[in-house]
């Protein structure tokens, strides 16, 4: 097949899996190795440059480098790279004087709309820039849905704020309690570009007999959000929550603290179904809430304006061989008594405040016309992001879209092509200290995955504030970050140094290297020394050796970054060289022009 | 030599042999030895082939003398027995242990320093013995060692690292072995498996003595320009003569094998080689076509390889010697040693 062309960024950062799968592409390894030399203030600054909220996302990110973690393929648990963060957002000294300050004025007014995080990464990006940025919020605190749908007992309300802080401080200009509620009227105020980041706030309902006839059934997100508020701070004690997603998590969560005894929560399908991610679904069963599969609701009874429970239909599936649902078939009609019903099966976009004749197209989910790489509408100088772009997704998501539409922003008030983006980079210097020593934690820890200490259940109830994860102490911590198999410090091959003794074959603990004649990618993958069946993971094909003509092939699946290749090479043929992606950021010009200066 | 051991983890799809381990339950201890020697490959062969085999690691006995090579039982099938003897006289304790217990699977493991100039008498009559085991040479041409002084297998005009080039003539091991009587004789490269791999796996179903003589570049010493034990000068002058395929007892034969090409040899075992011949003139199984074919190629500088000679119906030393047919281990102490008494009733026949 074609050899591999290393010079592709792309190459080496598919093999760095937790970036790779990052939206915000957050250099992982190098993180957990500044949080194991007990730099966690480099760490937290490292974190910030790509997701700007550690110490939210360290406690409910939706983690997609998890699943993503070469670990979890070797020894079925990833890395917890989630808590890790976490450990280097609450052991980060101040990095007040760290950040770049407000640079001078350009005389550009930017405009965003809704406090949330990808209004906030925006504000960010640009205030070094000299941009002057307001942002209009409903609320009368900032933070969009981290603070209106994520409880307090998983995001404490401080740690949200100080990370706010450290981006409106540095002189955002931020209008609480003023709701936009005309596009026009906001563009008619002569900003130089508007940025929409009002999230999708509208939960979903469920119009079935009886929705309507009492006010004990409620929308999820919008129940959240009045309990995040203090607008209420009881429910009853027999609890429905309609779903299985995160939100239904947080909805059943937050009532057993609000004086829920009895919480059900009630799912359509069979679990592997659910949408809930496992570790939100592991914590509500921690808390002893029932979840009960299989149910379809039929109606709510309300008996005198009293809502005395649902009724369901208990639905059976059949599952096929290759996984998949059989349309569902009604066994039986069931009664559930409660006191409460909440919603939480979706949340969609809702833009009412958006005039329908300025030109810009919506969906029939209401989702306006965005461009999937500028972020750019249909109007030119406004700009989306975070669910309001492209629907539902999460903050991480949220805080990438906020980056990129930084970067459309700051070349549609430079009068640049919006569509011309900035390249992005890869640097590759070698760990090598020694004959055998490295720059980085080379040995394999067979440690397993350290599990997260929680406040006893007896305390956890007393108070919706009390964070319920304690979050890593230090012997955690230390074993925890040894679980890392550095995937950035990659295995780079000189092939005309190659005399083929075998060596690096011979010695690689999980047989990723063979020495082979060229074949189609197919063809290859079957003649390695050990199967290469993953496809999701490329295979590195050198060129011909200097002295049979053979490849080198590697296969990165499950490379564990010992560095035993490098080591056993007697011409230096292999090197481990630390990859570092180099990701463009509006704000890197404000850098280059801060170095001129200085 | 690397300061961590290798990593136990391993690829959860490695291929489990019919007893069930990877071929990575064939390791022994991290090697000492210069990154890129020839002898690691030459371990990593040997791990396969057993491996491939599906032999338990504890009942094979590895016995070494002294030198680079001698080094490496340490580093393949730590499950295994073994023994490190003085210089040159492994093959008397393999004979030893052997005639001890007949049961167990010897390989013996030296080079040329220490077969072909201390251990010469005794390499010689291990095979006049027809010892069974496998008596793997790896052959670099220096004594690695002591820093890279000619040994007394390294070609006539080979140079050292420095330039000096070497004044005598080599032994080699080979015809050696052929002349005198030995029934298993091949030669094989550390860099080249596909070869290496069924040569070992064959030399282990023989009854017999079996040497493998193995070109194993040092490669701190001997991997230069000059020199004609190099990766390159091998690569460069190997002539694979025969291909020799092992095939177990109760495999069928690969259908890339075509039948009239391929000839075959039935071993003890009931294992067979099957010979694809790349030089269609030669046969494997007559030892005075073989001795003036691989001289008529090394007067060229060619490096004849493959399995070089093989002698169906060997007698190893216990048939020779007709010695109990168990391992003397399960033979119950009073029949093996009966005693004061016994002895001298035994001597008065002679008195």
């Amino acid at each position: 097949m074609k050899s591999t062309n290393p010079l592709d960024p792309d190459h080496y950062h598919r093999v760095v899996d937790c970036q790779w799968g990052c939206p915000a592409h957050t250099d992982v390894p190098k993180y957990i190795r500044q949080i194991a030399q007990g730099d966690f203030t480099a760490a937290y600054l490292e974190n910030r440059k790509s997701n700007v909220f550690p110490g939210v996302l360290g406690r409910v990110c939706d983690r997609p480098c998890e699943p993503a973690c070469r670990r979890g393929r070797l020894d079925e648990s990833p890395v917890a790279i989630c808590r890790l963060k976490r450990v280097a957002a609450d052991l980060s000294d101040d990095i007040r004087d760290k950040l770049p300050p407000k640079g001078p004025a350009n005389g550009k007014r930017i405009a965003c709309v809704g406090a949330g995080c990808a209004s906030l990464t925006v504000a960010n990006d640009l205030l070094p820039l000299g941009y002057d940025i307001t942002i209009f919020e409903k609320h009368d605190k900032p933070g969009g849905l981290m603070r209106t749908n994520i409880p307090s007992f998983r995001l404490p309300e401080e740690v949200l704020d100080n990370e706010i802080d450290l981006i409106v401080e540095r002189g955002v200009d931020l209008r609480l309690n003023s709701p936009i509620d005309s596009m026009q009227t906001l563009l008619d105020e002569g900003y130089d570009a508007v940025f929409v980041g009002t999230g999708a706030p509208r939960g979903k309902d469920l119009n079935l007999p009886g929705r309507h006839d009492t006010d004990r059934i409620h929308i999820g997100i919008d129940w959240l959000e009045s309990v995040a508020f203090d607008h209420i701070d009881t429910i009853g004690e027999n609890v429905l929550i309609i779903g299985v997603g995160n939100t239904a998590m947080d909805c059943c969560r937050s009532s057993l603290r609000l004086g829920g005894k009895n919480v059900s929560v009630i799912a359509r399908k069979p679990r592997g179904w659910f949408k809930a991610s496992d570790w939100e679904l592991e914590d509500a069963e921690e808390e002893n809430v029932d979840i009960l599969i299989n149910h379809s609701p039929k109606a709510f009874i309300v008996e005198d304006g009293v809502l005395k429970g649902m009724t369901f239909d208990k639905l059976h599936y059949d599952i096929s061989d290759t996984g998949e649902l059989s349309r569902p078939e009604v066994i039986e009609e069931i009664f559930l008594p409660c006191d409460d019903v909440i919603l939480a099966i979706g949340q969609e976009n809702s833009f009412p405040w958006i005039e329908r004749d300025l030109g810009m197209s919506f969906d029939e989910w209401d989702t306006p016309t965005v461009d999937k790489v500028t972020h750019a509408a249909e109007i030119p100088g406004v700009f989306f992001g975070g669910d309001s772009a492209f629907g539902p997704k999460n903050i991480i998501w949220a805080v990438e879209h906020g980056h990129q539409a930084a970067i459309s922003i700051h070349k549609h008030c430079s009068g640049e092509d919006v569509s011309d983006r900035p390249p992005t980079a890869m640097n590759l210097l070698s760990t090598k200290m020694g004959i055998h020593e490295w720059s980085y934690s080379n040995d394999f820890d067979d440690a397993e995955r350290r599990q997260m200490q929680h406040v006893e259940l007896t305390q956890r109830f007393k108070d919706i504030r009390i964070e319920v994860e304690l979050g890593f102490d230090a012997e955690q911590t230390a074993r925890e970050v040894e679980r890392c198999l550095n995937c950035d410090v990659q295995t780079v091959f000189a092939e005309s140094l190659c005399i083929e003794c075998d060596a690096c074959m011979d010695v690689c603990p999980v047989y990723c290297l063979t020495i082979t004649e060229d074949a189609e990618e197919d063809v290859l993958r079957q003649q390695l020394r050990a199967p290469a069946d993953n496809k999701e993971q490329v295979l590195y094909v050198s060129g011909a050796l200097p002295q049979t003509g053979k490849v080198m092939v590697k296969d990165e699946n499950l490379c564990i970054h010992c560095g035993l290749c490098a080591e056993r090479c007697p011409t230096g043929a292999w090197d481990m060289r630390k990859s570092q992606l180099l990701v463009p950021y509006a704000n890197d010009e404000a850098a280059e022009a801060r170095k001129k200066t200085a | 030599m690397s300061f961590i051991a290798k990593p136990k983890i391993t690829h959860p799809g490695l291929p489990r042999n019919e007893i069930g381990l990877t071929v990575r339950d064939y390791e022994g201890s991290m090697s000492t030895l210069c990154a890129g020697c020839g002898h690691d490959s030459v371990s990593s062969a040997i791990m396969q082939a057993y491996f491939e085999l599906s032999i338990e690691p504890h009942r094979v006995a590895k016995v070494s003398g002294i030198g680079c090579s001698s080094k490496t039982p340490t580093y393949f099938l730590g499950g295994a027995h073994g023994f490190n003897s003085v210089h040159g006289r492994m093959p008397s304790i393999a004979t030893g242990a052997n005639a001890a217990n007949r049961e167990l699977q010897y390989i013996g493991v030296s080079g040329d320093g220490d077969s072909l100039s201390i251990g010469l008498g005794q390499f010689a009559h291990a095979i006049r013995r027809n010892v069974n085991m496998i008596y793997m040479l790896e052959n670099n041409g220096v004594y690695g060692l002591t820093k890279g002084q000619f040994s007394a297998s390294a070609d006539k005009g080979s140079k050292a690292k420095k330039g000096a080039a070497n004044a005598y003539s080599p032994i080699d091991p080979v015809l050696l072995a052929i002349s005198l009587g030995c029934t298993f004789v091949a030669r094989s490269f550390s860099g080249d498996k596909d070869q290496l791999v069924p040569l070992i796996k064959s030399a282990i179903s023989h009854s017999g003595f079996a040497l493998l003589d193995v070109i194993s570049p040092c490669v701190t010493f001997n991997d230069h320009e000059g020199s004609t034990k190099s990766y390159a000068h091998t690569r460069e002058h190997m002539r694979e003569t025969v291909f020799a395929d092992y095939i177990g007892a109760h495999e069928e034969i690969l259908t890339r094998v075509e039948p009239g090409e391929a000839r075959q040899v039935t071993m003890h075992d009931g294992s067979r080689v099957s010979f694809r011949h790349v030089d269609e003139s030669y046969d494997p199984t007559d030892r005075i076509a073989a001795i003036s074919y691989i001289e008529k190629h090394r007067a060229e500088g060619a490096v004849v390889t493959g399995l070089l000679y093989v002698e169906e119906s060997s007698e190893d030393m216990h048939s020779t010697l007709g010695s109990a047919p168990q391992a003397m281990s399960d033979i119950p102490y009073q029949k093996l040693n009966p005693g004061a008494d016994a002895l001298k009733k035994i001597q008065s026949r002679w008195k």
